[in-house]
């Protein structure tokens, strides 16, 4: 015997999405939200989907430039933003030298927060150069690490920030001389 | 979880999505950022048969200053405030404010207008604009009208917006550079929405002193006469206020409410304007 199931009808529009420099031609459901689309149609799955309400911050990818949860709209809302997902920063220099900081200080353990992570890193040295132990913990707080590995996470960024420090330091007194 | 299926309706003028929300009746709702409605669709607390796009209107992105007044388009976000890319009229107040909404990646996102609209009690902007003593433009089916943002909530997630129509722009007085101010949340987490809120502004310049309480089980409690500096230097009188803004809350709430009032007097009476 079977059962006839009867679901009710999938309207689905049609959209252009600009994602890691690529335009994707899509059908999709308004409710789809960009997290899946970028795995499921694009096939880019470093994003990843935790909590789907925002909290956790292991789908946060950038949107024109500054980072957004991916979870929380409709993909059909990113039609003319510029997407970039971790997948868009492989030969990236400075996430590079965050992913060299993650392995030395031990920033992950299971990686599922690591997409995430990675991106709000990278908003951080480039947003906030001078930040703290304080500050960093501050702005990471909208990234949930359920390995509990936030001591070396903060302390991968504290590193790369360091390092540049370093580097502007370096530069100044080459120009001085 | 995933949303119910819903239509969007981009819109790319204001009075066409106040048409579009006039038309579309019950089920039919604008979404401007999307940061609070997003988590709600997931969850399916929120069921909506249409959506209508506010992201495509230039002109609720617009911000104008003139002396008086800074107005902001209700699509400003509050990370343009955090990082000053808009004028501040309240003396530093409003990028306080605006740093402390959750994330860094929600703030990119979710705006000013967005907020106020969803008035969730524990939020910041539904008591800040009170404070600021802001107004709200709102835009209907019969033209625009202005509330003052201490009526514009009424309830948890309620406010005076009627069917149809649509919060276009926030204004803000200008506040004079000798204004002192304080603003002090009780979060478990950091961004995480308030449990306890108590904040106060005092411009000494026009003799303006408000205080206001948020995170209450409705609309946040305003106050605003001469003298309500000193009603909160001591903790007799601190009680006393809290008793009367929020005579339900429970011996827990009252405890964080009556310590973010007691940090709100100390920095208004200990710390220069930040």
């Amino acid at each position: 015997m079977s059962l006839k199931l009867d679901f009710p009808p999938v309207r689905e529009v049609r959209i252009t999405l600009d994602v890691n420099d690529r335009s994707f031609d899509l059908s999709v459901e308004p409710r789809a939200i960009l997290a899946d689309v970028l795995r499921e149609q694009c096939g880019l799955t470093a994003t990843h989907i935790g909590c789907e309400h925002g909290v956790c911050g292991a789908c946060t990818v950038m949107v024109d430039g500054a980072p957004q949860r991916s979870c929380l709209q409709s993909a059909a809302r990113f039609e003319g933003k510029h997407v970039e997902t971790l997948e868009a920063f492989a030969e990236d220099a400075l996430m590079a030298q965050l992913r060299q900081a993650f392995t030395a200080e031990h920033a992950l353990q299971c990686g599922y927060c690591t997409p995430g992570m990675l991106i709000t890193a990278r908003d951080i040295a480039l947003r906030l150069p001078e930040a703290d132990e304080a500050r960093i913990r501050e702005e990471l707080a909208g990234n949930l690490c359920r390995c509990t590995g936030y001591n070396g996470i903060v302390a991968a960024i504290q590193r790369v920030l360091r390092e540049h420090a370093r580097e502007r330091a370096a530069l100044k007194t080459s120009h001085a001389a | 979880m995933k949303a119910v299926a819903y239509a969007l309706e981009k819109s790319s003028a204001a009075p066409a999505a106040v048409q579009a929300l006039q038309e579309g009746g019950w089920g039919c709702k604008p979404v401007a950022g999307g940061q609070s409605l997003g988590a709600m669709l997931n969850l399916r607390l929120a069921q909506p048969e249409t959506l209508i796009d506010l992201d495509g209107i230039a002109e609720l992105r617009s911000v104008k200053s003139d002396e008086r007044f800074v107005t902001f388009g209700a699509m400003t976000t509050h990370a343009q405030v955090e990082d000053g890319l808009v004028p501040d009229p309240s003396n530093g107040l409003m990028p306080k404010v605006a740093r402390g909404i959750a994330y860094r990646a929600v703030r990119n996102r979710g705006t000013l207008g967005g907020s106020l609209c969803h008035a969730d009690p524990a939020a910041d902007w539904v008591s800040t604009m009170p404070l600021l003593d802001a107004r709200l433009l709102v835009m209907g089916a019969s033209g625009s009208h202005e509330i003052a943002a201490p009526q514009f909530m009424t309830a948890a997630f309620e406010t005076m917006l009627a069917e149809g129509e649509l919060l276009t722009h926030i204004r803000v007085p200008r506040r004079s550079s000798a204004t002192r101010w304080s603003y002090r949340k009780f979060c478990r987490k950091t961004g995480e929405f308030a449990h306890a809120l108590a904040a106060a502004l005092h411009d000494p310049l026009d003799g303006t002193e408000r205080l206001v309480f948020g995170a209450l089980d409705g609309a946040p409690k305003l106050y605003a006469r001469a003298g309500l500096m000193n009603e909160i230097l001591d903790a007799a009188g601190r009680a006393k206020l809290i008793a009367e803004a929020a005579p339900g809350l429970d011996d827990t709430r009252v405890a964080m409410l009556a310590e973010m009032l007691r940090l709100v007097a100390q920095d208004m009476h200990t710390k220069a304007a930040a």
